[in-house]
């Protein structure tokens, strides 16, 4: 292997980890946030379908791409309101919930989103940290989009939230232990309703980069399954927002192996590398889930651990 | 087998309303279907996803459109019916409903066991179908195949790109390793090197027909490795298309018209011409004659075409392009031996004709394409 050959690979997992990352890391930081509170959102690949389509229909209709990914957060919010209300009913299982809504969040957004597949909207811009290199693929990798910083910085400060705040605290007391957070005084099902709303909006925020970014562009088969495997990272991160960003960055680095090996003329069994980020994910977890600290990690109201 | 009984019930129902239908118009008429067939010719198509995408789907959309100007034709569509018994219910609702006298399904899924146990309940409707399956040994009279040669396309796509390229190396995004794709890639290869000598082909596969971030990916991996030149196939091409343009290189199309994906690097794309065979299935109907049960072509039956050039191509390569769409429509043949496949064994020993069942079995990729199959 070529230094030239190394280059390119390494150019290309770096712009893969930047490029790919962010739709994950939105998601998992939505499902982080719901799942601190004590319950589980698995719609949430159809609420990232949903943000996609509404971010790309507003966008082309009023031309700003800010707005459609405002649009997109409302409809993420709308979504997550609905799945939390609904779990709120007495006798609801919640991950049966998340299942039906994500077969009705993907349903509505190709519904409404037919209209939307052949128009071109106006997208969102990239910012060129990599000029300064002076050599024009590195510059092309670095080139990243505002949402990828305002997801680090929505980590950073869920995670400053949930040490030192008392609505941190509050989250996490319910999800922890319902009748901790009763006995408080709390009531468990606004904040879960509250929580679920909010982790949709993130959800959403991350199907307008789908759309809006990268790829860039509104088709029915553009999410793929990345928001289910999203909700999987959050375990994978063990519920800590930070290592939700990490996790997510891990993802999409990996994931640009197996293009990035091809395109260098390694093309022997492409099929393993492109596999590459699940069999990763499946080793770290084999590794970490033995601990005891994984063990408690776990927020104790979740219903897929009780 | 929870769904059996449902199913039963389904078109129990339906056959009722059938009867009663015709137990209404009693003395007049024996049945509903027979007053829309009366009317001219109607044809039910099925697509598989929505008509709109930029590839596959389209390109039949954009034939029954031009089919929708001929007087007595009638087209019923139904998008994004899944390759599952929902296909079924869909195409003898439009059998029952709407009295088409064909169906053409356009998905590899719909064929077995959906079309050929449809056919054989209705034996006076049509079933095509966009894939060559049919076997005369073992399925009914009234189903059929249709599809084209695109590779013929893919070949002209190469001849423009051998003559675009600075670098010489052109990148190919792929879905699958199977025959009908491998052969996109030798006949762009082929096309390239015809041209250009030097020209060499970056295949990488995505492993699936539709993951638009893998292919986005595969896109700036190409581009990275110094690809200036890209093209696919893979079921929608507009990632492909728009993420070559949006890195500055120059991209050919596949199966419907990308062009106004890519207002500046666009060369030229492989795209069906389903038209052709569409209009001469709803001209023989018409006139009463049967139709073929086996359908296929290229540019010399005019079932292939390429889209217009656009701003990326060159004088030079539209020249060398349009002369050899004039070969291809004289039957001139595009695997001209001896030729290796790029694992150094020979593979094509002789000049083939382009439409030898030799090269429908394809399993290689030949000298020229630097990729693999597994």
């Amino acid at each position: 292997m070529s230094d030239n050959t190394l280059f390119i690979v390494f150019i290309a997992i770096l712009g893969g980890a930047l490029r790919v990352s962010t739709p994950f890391m939105f998601v998992a930081l939505g499902e982080c946030l719901t799942e601190k509170s004590g319950r589980v959102n698995l719609g949430l690949e159809g609420t990232l379908v949903l943000g996609a389509m509404s971010a790309y229909a507003i966008s082309y209709h009023t031309g700003s791409p800010w707005l459609g990914v405002l649009a997109a957060g409302c409809a993420g919010s709308a979504l997550g309101a609905m799945h939390g209300y609904i779990c709120k009913l007495p006798k609801v299982n919640d991950v049966a919930i998340g299942i039906a809504m994500m077969l009705f969040g993907t349903g509505l957004a190709f519904f409404f989103g037919k209209a939307y597949i052949q128009p071109t909207a106006p997208r969102l811009g990239s910012i060129p940290l990599g000029d300064w290199t002076g050599n024009a693929q590195l510059a092309t990798a670095l080139q990243i989009n505002s949402l990828l910083i305002i997801g680090i910085l929505v980590a950073m400060a869920m995670s400053w939230a949930f040490a030192n705040t008392k609505w941190g605290l509050i989250i996490r007391m319910t999800g922890d232990s319902a009748p901790a957070a009763m006995a408080m005084g709390v009531s468990v099902d606004l904040v879960r309703f509250l929580a679920t709303t909010a982790g949709g909006f993130l959800a959403g925020v991350g199907g307008a980069f789908l759309s809006l970014y990268y790829p860039g562009s509104w088709n029915q088969g553009l999410s793929s399954g990345q928001g289910l495997m999203a909700v999987a990272l959050v375990i994978f991160a063990r519920w800590d927002p930070l290592r939700c960003v990490a996790a997510a960055f891990l993802f999409g680095a990996t994931g640009a192996i197996g293009p990035a090996l091809q395109s260098v003329g390694i093309t022997q069994g492409y099929y393993f590398f492109n596999a590459a980020p699940y069999i990763l994910t499946l080793f770290i977890m084999i590794a970490s889930a033995g601990s005891k600290r994984a063990s408690r990690d776990v927020p104790g109201e979740l219903s897929i651990t009780k | 087998m929870s769904s059996l009984p449902v199913q039963r019930f389904h078109i129990s129902r339906r056959r009722f309303l059938h009867a009663a239908g015709a137990a209404g118009a009693a003395g007049l008429l024996t049945s509903t279907s027979q007053i829309a067939r009366a009317a001219g010719v109607t044809i039910g198509i099925v697509y598989v996803g929505p008509r709109d995408d930029f590839g596959w789907n389209q390109a039949h959309a954009v034939a029954i459109k031009a089919l929708k100007g001929v007087a007595g034709v009638k087209a019923v569509e139904e998008e994004n019916v899944p390759e599952t018994d929902a296909c079924a219910k869909s195409m003898e609702s439009m059998v029952n409903l709407d009295g088409a006298d064909i169906i053409l399904g356009t998905s590899f899924g719909y064929f077995s066991p959906f079309m050929v146990d449809l056919a054989k309940k209705y034996p006076k409707v049509q079933f095509r179908h966009a894939a060559p399956l049919w076997d005369a040994t073992k399925h009914p009279k009234n189903l059929g195949s249709y599809f084209g040669y695109l590779n013929q396309g893919h070949y002209v796509d190469g001849i423009a790109a051998g003559l675009s390229t600075k670098s010489n190396k052109l990148g190919f995004v792929a879905a699958k390793p199977i025959a009908s794709v491998l052969s996109n890639i030798n006949s762009f290869m082929l096309g390239a090197r015809k041209t250009n000598p030097n020209a060499v082909v970056q295949v990488i596969f995505t492993g699936d027909w539709s993951m638009p971030v893998r292919e986005a990916e595969a896109v700036n991996a190409l581009v990275d490795a110094g690809c200036d030149v890209i093209t696919c196939h893979v079921d929608g091409p507009k990632v492909v298309v728009e993420t070559a343009e949006k890195r500055g290189v120059k991209t050919c199309g596949h199966n419907a018209s990308q062009a106004p994906l890519a207002p500046k690097g666009f060369i030229t794309g492989a795209e069906y011409k389903w038209e052709t065979i569409y209009k001469g299935y709803a001209e023989k109907l018409a006139k009463g004659e049967a139709l073929p049960n086996m359908v296929a072509g290229g540019y010399d039956t005019d079932m292939v075409q390429n889209t217009p050039f656009g701003a990326g191509a060159t004088e030079e390569a539209r020249k060398a392009a349009t002369a050899a769409i004039a070969d291809l429509k004289a039957k001139k043949p595009i695997y001209v031996g001896p030729l290796k496949d790029n694992k150094g064994k020979l593979v094509i020993d002789k000049s083939y004709d382009n439409y030898d069942p030799y090269l429908d079995q394809m399993d290689y990729l030949l000298e020229g394409v630097v990729g693999s199959i597994t």
